[in-house]
């Protein structure tokens, strides 16, 4: 196991002359803001940093660990640079100081993976060698392709069943997942998809509130100062809305408001869900719908699109924030708007919680107690 | 003074005739001043390199002092953008650079995240993406500066894919942002990156391409969205004029000669600008010269149109009178045709080129064809005419066409 302490002693021991000049680069690098504004700045560093050699690209890489998107572009073409320079110069770039990168967890992912590249240009063996050992990868494109191995082989493996399994324990994109999921339907297992993405299915939903030329996606509507499952509204043309509760059966979790509730336009409806975590943990909360949505995690908004009929995919909508542990609430505004073309109907959502690379999280969803609602009413 | 200093800086920009280094080439207008071009090709024929591409892209090839680059996208969710530069005589791949997207990467199948033509002055590469990333490059392929326009606007872009192209302006790189978010026009400095002017725009879809019209002897900024057009002052974005006569299209983008400007949407509009403040006057306007994903071309006294079953129309460019149209050989059709050697190329989606005699009268000279071997593959983008040659690009592949070797 190699720590982030030894890699750094490797790293001054390859290059003792340039090695307190890189952070500083970086740090440059990492200063432009937005707008542009340290362009001129960044580019006499990435000049500077670009012109040293190939034994410094550990530093540059380890060097994405904290740059934000933009930065983290800099410095990647910086590595490329430097990586191109040094083939025109004939200065070998060596391989074990790119493998051991890649093996130090600690780094990036994104790092790691543009090391991966690298050494897999230099050393043929490495994917053989190292993508069976990546399947718990806290990278994603690197977890991507050692799942990718299990796949290309499981068909013929001697137990084909016990491969896929292990593909599905391990994968994390849905098209992975899905294709895992329908090889072992062919072997007689069936994966309960909805469990195996996190899908929340247990919803109380009330509506419809006023969405008339797209009035009601900055409004504010009662659910959005606390849900009160007992509290009855004033919805769009007047109507009393309550909370009443709906559980999906689709196994991706949709909520067809078209079917739960009407073929209403310029509408709004409000999903809240509640839900049990064992643990304080970060999570994403994502979300798929054709329609214009906000997301609330335990009253503060995590996310908010407002855009129309352009096309549905799971997790397009991603929201962060923390689970608490005990009892914790997620409250989703979804719009319909007026459109009355055929392919401007859709009024539906999917969400779950996952980690940072979609994978499973510890939950338990619990039915909105709509019992507070009788006894209210 | 100023704005005559203003056009002599535009045309320093496009000083180097033979080069093609924006969406439809100089000036935008899909005419090429290259001559002694093939007349016939296939895949053994006059093909002088053909070179590998790693991935998608709607955007054609731009090709700057002996360089040509291309653009595309790849990975399981479009996130990698590449830039390419190769050799235009040798085809050798002179550098790559790969970016991470920093922008959301859905959207419709038909297109991706390389959509945007990129545009090669002579001195820099300028690249956006549909993710909202525009890089700057030098031919070398040293970054020059690096924009995330999400980083910078969160709400901008669309699920179905951004495919405006960007154009040179006078001392910057105009970048037409209009969406369902932050919807906006920005100058983005050729040398700093940084904003020269923004102005908002409707909260529309809209993939056309800006045009740097010539007025005389103003250059005008002019944007087209589906309410109309507006012309601003290249400079500082100032608006200059409106008209709000016609529906421009979202997809086919305009183009302008001898200082009338052409429309296509609703109808094909030829409008006239003459002053600050007023409304162009219509010179006509035609239902006969439909547009589809590709844009219209004008040549001489003659106007072309192809729509995206390859229907090519050829009108009378003072009149908008038509004089006839032709199916051109090919199933679908999304780049736009191009102007060279005095003929008319028309590039269909399976490697079809059909090519026309500019005429009143139609006449196909010869129909061409490359098959990069694949059923899959398209040619999206429009073909483009430098140095010489052709250069064709699907998604897998980039094709020099030339009886030079």
């Amino acid at each position: 196991m190699v720590t982030r302490g030894s890699l750094c002693l490797l790293l001054l021991s390859i290059a003792p002359l340039s090695a307190e000049e890189v952070p500083s680069l970086l740090l440059r690098l990492k200063a432009v803001g937005k707008e542009g504004s340290g362009n001129a700045e960044a580019r006499k560093a990435w000049k500077e940093l670009a012109g040293k050699g190939p034994e410094v690209l550990p530093q540059v890489l380890a060097g994405l660990g904290d740059a934000d998107p933009t930065a983290a572009n800099w410095i990647r073409s910086a590595v490329e640079s430097i990586a191109d320079k040094a083939a025109r110069q004939g200065k070998p770039l060596k391989a074990a100081s790119f493998e051991t990168f890649v093996k130090d967890r600690s780094q990036s992912g994104a790092a790691r993976r543009l090391a991966y590249e690298y050494l897999v240009k230099l050393d043929k063996t490495a994917p053989t060698r190292l993508l069976p050992t990546m399947l718990d990868d806290p990278g994603q494109e690197l977890r991507r392709d050692a799942v990718e191995v299990i796949l290309k082989d499981a068909a013929n493996a001697k137990d084909a069943k016990a491969a896929y399994l292990k593909a599905l324990e391990h994968a994390r994109d849905k098209d992975q997942v899905t294709q895992v999921a329908d090889s072992l339907k062919k072997l007689g297992v069936d994966v309960n998809l909805t469990e195996q993405f996190g899908f929340v299915t247990r919803w109380a939903v009330t509506g419809p509130f006023n969405n008339v030329k797209g009035v009601g996606f900055k409004t504010p509507y009662p659910p959005e100062a606390g849900v009160d499952l007992a509290a009855k509204y004033v919805g769009k043309d007047g109507v009393t809305c309550i909370w009443e509760e709906t559980a999906p059966t689709d196994k991706l979790g949709l909520v067809d408001f078209n079917k739960v509730v009407d073929q209403l336009k310029g509408a709004v409806y409000y999903a809240y869900s509640v839900i049990e975590s064992p643990k304080d943990q970060p999570v994403e909360i994502r979300a798929g719908s054709n329609n214009a949505v906000r997301i609330w995690l335990n009253g503060k908004e995590i996310y908010f699109r407002e855009e129309y009929h352009h096309g549905m995919r799971m997790d397009q909508h991603t929201g962060k924030g923390v689970l608490k542990e005990g009892r914790n609430e997620i409250l989703i505004k979804v719009l319909q708007n007026e459109q009355t073309d055929s392919w401007a109907q859709q009024w539906s959502f999917q969400l779950r919680i996952c980690d940072h690379l979609g994978g499973r999280v510890p939950f338990a969803n619990i039915t909105p107690k709509l019992s507070e609602r009788k006894k209210g009413s | 003074m100023k704005r005559l200093s203003i056009a002599l800086l535009a045309l320093a920009s496009f000083a180097q005739a033979e080069d093609f280094p924006q969406f439809r080439g100089v000036g935008g207008r899909g005419v090429s001043k290259e001559t002694n071009l093939p007349l016939k090709w296939d895949e053994t024929t006059n093909v002088r390199w053909k070179m590998p591409l790693p991935g998608r892209g709607l955007s054609a090839p731009v090709v700057s002092k002996g360089r040509v680059y291309v653009t595309a996208a790849t990975g399981p969710e479009q996130k990698r953008l590449h830039v390419l530069c190769f050799d235009v005589k040798t085809g050798d791949r002179l550098w790559e650079r790969q970016f991470w997207a920093t922008g959301g990467t859905q959207c419709h199948p038909k297109t991706n995240m390389a959509a945007p033509t990129p545009i090669a002055d002579g001195q820099r590469v300028y690249a956006l993406f549909a993710t909202a990333d525009l890089v700057c490059l030098d031919h070398d392929g040293n970054l020059e500066w690096y924009r995330s326009l999400v980083g910078d606007y969160p709400t901008v872009g669309n699920n179905v894919g951004m495919a405006s192209s960007p154009i040179l302006i006078p001392g910057s790189v105009l970048v037409h942002m209009e969406n369902v978010g932050e919807s906006f026009a920005v100058a983005i400095d050729r040398v700093t990156g940084q904003n020269t002017w923004r102005i908002p725009r409707p909260n529309l879809i809209n993939w056309n391409t800006p045009h740097l019209f010539q007025n005389g002897d103003k250059s005008e900024v002019v944007l087209a969205t589906p309410n109309g057009l507006t012309a601003h002052d290249p400079l500082t974005g100032k608006e200059l004029w409106r008209h709000t006569k016609s529906r421009p299209a979202t997809m086919a983008s305009m183009t302008s000669a001898d200082g009338v400007l052409y429309s296509p949407g609703d109808v094909l509009a030829a409008v006239q600008p003459t002053g600050e403040n007023v409304e162009p006057k219509v010179l006509w306007t035609s239902k006969n010269l439909p547009s589809g994903y590709s844009s219209p071309t004008v040549v001489g006294d003659f106007i072309f149109t192809c729509n995206n079953g390859g229907i090519v129309t050829c009108g009378d460019a003072k009149t908008g009178e038509k004089h006839w149209s032709q199916r051109a050989q090919g199933n679908t059709f999304s780049g736009s045709p191009l102007v060279a050697d005095n003929k008319l190329f028309v590039l269909a989606e399976d490697g079809t080129t059909t090519v026309f005699e500019i005429a009143k009268e139609k006449k196909i000279l010869t129909v061409n064809a490359v098959s990069t071997g694949d059923a899959k593959d398209a040619f999206m983008a429009g073909m483009v005419a430098a140095d010489g040659a052709f250069f064709l690009r699907s998604d897998k592949y980039l094709y020099c066409v030339s009886e030079r070797k």
